[in-house]
């Protein structure tokens, strides 16, 4: 549909704004309106940039390990310093506790070290190929690897922070990656089903049934435990990705066929193929434009179960393995209820997780209801 | 009626087949066959295997024959009972497993019937009293159970109970009865330990059960019949509960089917980070220590219970729903 002019549209009423409306600029108002689904959408663009550009976000490498910085508490940072805005920490010193022998980490007040924002540090490429050395976070006068943690330092020392933006970029990327591949098959397989019919999809439906009453996860498990151990992290990534969008596709496959069918008895159907356009023609021209964003909204409601299953299989030690950094790979250090009790920092990228996953289901919900037509 | 039996049962004994395909594929997929790796074991922990037992268990498994061979000497094996050796205990399968799957088993159902009793009652009250406080605190929590994953769940009360009351919340046994041969007193202190874990197993399916349930009855709530029944004079209490109710029970009964792999797959994982004595913790050893046997066997064991069961919530819906049982769909 044509867009009216600007000086007209000036005078158009609101009511006409709407007759004239394409479907989807009625979508995106009806999805600004739902204030859940807006701020679900922030919190992912956020991640999604975290995730995009992790180098800049973390402040060392997040594989450096140091044991005489092993289990340090997330770091206080003091914004003011003599009443003006001149953020800073302590020098820390690590010593041993006389009595129980623990490692303590006391703040050396006589030593503060500057925090810079958009500052120095290592040197790395953005996106792979451009070379920059600023980070978000950096130090002055020191080095960050040795005077900066944010979110504290895990058994080896190593830094969380930067651990978690690095997480996170391998989380978010698995969620989509594996519901690109769920949504290949799912609308395959449901595309078929659904325009065919017939015995085909009395075939494909059995299969997607026998799928859902499988218990996924010892399924799964035994799937990734059989992977060869000597693997690298790539192949395992893409074997993992691959194993993760096996169980997406059935519920996908789902609404494609449920779409199908519905669609396949309406009058421009119909009309269509009187006209006598190709079948080609008319899933991709006439149906697929008409359900697409019903197929958007049931992939942005999978990619949190998609992240979930990573993060429950590497907990268990049988997804990403260490030196690979996820979500789950980071949460396996909380494993140990002693260890957590001692350091409850370990529990803070489960918070990560908790709030992608609460964003998607509340972007999803809203895009869900954006499209349907008589919500 | 018959004609629904019928197709349920025959999709049922399908899914066995592939799910005890699927399972033999986890046996056979890593390298080396089963008696290399048995003897190896063996040998690893001082007993050693003779010439003669090796060949025996080879030509018993059918290791030198096509993969289809194997695959049926392994099912004739299963349908004995025979479930082969778990290596690292040098016990067979069927030991080692016993009391663990019926733990599973006593989980999972408590997850369920914790789902039902606290969902049935809130997505009645939030459908019936809907955009009230209580419903938009029910929905938010909702979102919450849905968002957090079973095992962080687990993580986050042990870490609670743990560190703030002194509490150790794993485990389905207190020490004097772990080891106990089961009695009254045994079965009591089960029931005590019970809630921990269906709580954290069943809040994400009770998540979901609600915002059905709440649809459900939102949709039948509009219909005319309860406007009549209203007009008549009805009872509210009458008018909700005798047929809305009803009628959205149906839906919320079909999904059991759904909910029960669910649960059977969380417990899995859940059972590892409270430390319960289900199949959980066996078949991750198992698979980590590549005792394929063993692990195989886990997977579909845990398939066919999970068969068995959505079998018996399809009979129960046909109970629930006239339109299935007398055989128009």
């Amino acid at each position: 549909m044509a867009e009216p002019e600007a000086v007209q549209e000036t005078e158009i009423i609101a009511e006409d704004k709407i007759a004239v409306a394409t479907q989807w600029q009625l979508m995106w108002w009806r999805f600004r309106k739902h204030r859940l689904a807006g701020a679900g959408t922030i919190v992912l663009i956020l991640f999604y940039v975290v995730a995009l550009f992790a180098d800049f976000f973390a402040y060392v490498d997040p594989l450096e390990s140091e044991a005489q910085r092993s289990l340090m508490a997330p770091q206080p940072i003091h914004w003011f310093d003599e009443g003006s805005f001149k953020p800073y920490v302590y020098s820390l010193k690590g010593t041993r506790d006389p009595l129980t022998f623990k490692r303590v980490y006391v703040p050396d007040t006589s030593k503060k070290i500057p925090i810079r924002f958009f500052g120095r540090g290592d040197s790395y490429r953005i996106l792979g190929f451009i070379p920059w050395d600023r980070h978000l976070i950096a130090v002055e006068g020191a080095k960050a690897s040795e005077s900066l943690f944010l979110l504290g330092t895990d058994m080896q020392g190593r830094d969380l922070w930067s651990r978690l933006m690095y997480g996170t970029q391998t989380s978010m990327m698995i969620g989509l990656v594996s519901v690109f591949l769920s949504l290949v098959l799912g609308v395959v397989l449901g595309g078929i089903s659904g325009y065919f019919g017939g015995w085909i999809d009395t075939v494909i439906q059995r299969i997607i049934e026998i799928l859902r009453s499988i218990p996924t996860i010892p399924l799964w498990m035994g799937l990734a435990a059989a992977l060869p151990g000597d693997w690298d992290i790539v192949k395992i990534y893409f074997a993992i990705t691959i194993i993760i969008s096996l169980i997406g596709w059935t519920e996908l496959a789902r609404v494609v066929r449920g779409r199908f069918i519905s669609l396949r008895q309406e009058d421009f159907i119909m009309a269509a193929e009187l006209l006598g356009c190709s079948k080609t023609r008319i899933i991709f021209r006439h149906m697929v434009p008409s359900f697409i964003s019903h197929i958007i909204a049931a992939t942005t409601l999978a990619i949190p179960a998609m992240i979930i299953s990573e993060t429950s299989l590497s907990f268990l030690g049988l997804g990403l393995r260490p030196p690979a950094i996820s979500w789950g790979v980071l949460l396996q250090d909380a494993q140990n209820i002693q260890a957590l009790v001692i350091s409850p920092w370990l529990l803070i990228p489960s918070l990560a997780v908790i709030i992608a996953v609460l964003a998607f289901n509340f972007m999803g919900d809203g895009i869900r209801d954006a499209a349907d037509p008589y919500g | 009626m018959l004609a629904y039996i019928v197709r349920r049962f025959l999709l049922a004994v399908l899914t066995v087949w592939a799910i005890s395909v699927l399972s033999f594929m986890i046996i056979h997929l890593p390298p080396g066959d089963y008696v290399t790796s048995y003897i190896a074991s063996m040998s690893a922990s001082g007993s050693a295997v003779s010439e003669g037992e090796a060949l025996a268990l080879r030509d018993q498994l059918g290791l030198d024959k096509p993969i289809t061979i194997q695959y049926l000497k392994w099912v004739a094996l299963i349908l004995q009972g025979n479930f082969g050796m778990a290596m690292e205990w040098g016990r067979p399968v069927s030991d080692v497993i016993g009391d663990r799957l019926t733990l599973t088993i006593v989980i999972s159902l408590a997850a369920i019937v914790f789902t039902w009793a606290l969902a049935l009652p809130i997505g009645i009250y939030s459908a019936v009293y809907r955009y009230s406080l209580l419903d938009y605190i029910f929905t938010f929590i909702g979102f919450i159970g849905l968002a957090i994953p079973g095992f962080m769940l687990a993580l986050i009360i042990m870490y609670v109970a743990f560190a703030h009351f002194g509490a150790n919340v794993g485990g389905l046994f207190s020490a004097d009865f772990a080891e106990a041969p089961w009695s009254l007193a045994k079965a009591w202190d089960l029931t005590k330990h019970l809630p921990i874990p269906a709580i954290v197993l069943g809040i994400s399916g009770t998540a979901q059960m609600i915002r059905i349930m709440r649809s459900n009855l939102l949709d039948e709530l509009r219909k005319p019949y309860v406007m009549t029944a209203r007009a008549r004079g009805l009872s509210e209490y009458r008018v909700i509960m005798r047929y809305p109710v009803r009628v959205a029970l149906n839906p919320f009964v079909s999904t059991i089917g759904y909910l029960l792999p669910y649960v059977v797959s969380g417990s899995i994982i859940v059972s590892l980070v409270l430390s319960l004595p289900t199949v959980g913790p066996l078949l991750l050893k198992a698979l980590i220590a590549q005792d394929m046997f063993l692990a195989g066997t886990i997977v579909l064991l845990l398939g066919v219970m999970t068969v068995i069961g959505t079998f018996i919530s399809d009979l129960l819906l046909m109970w629930v729903d006239p339109r299935i049982r007398l055989g128009r769909q």
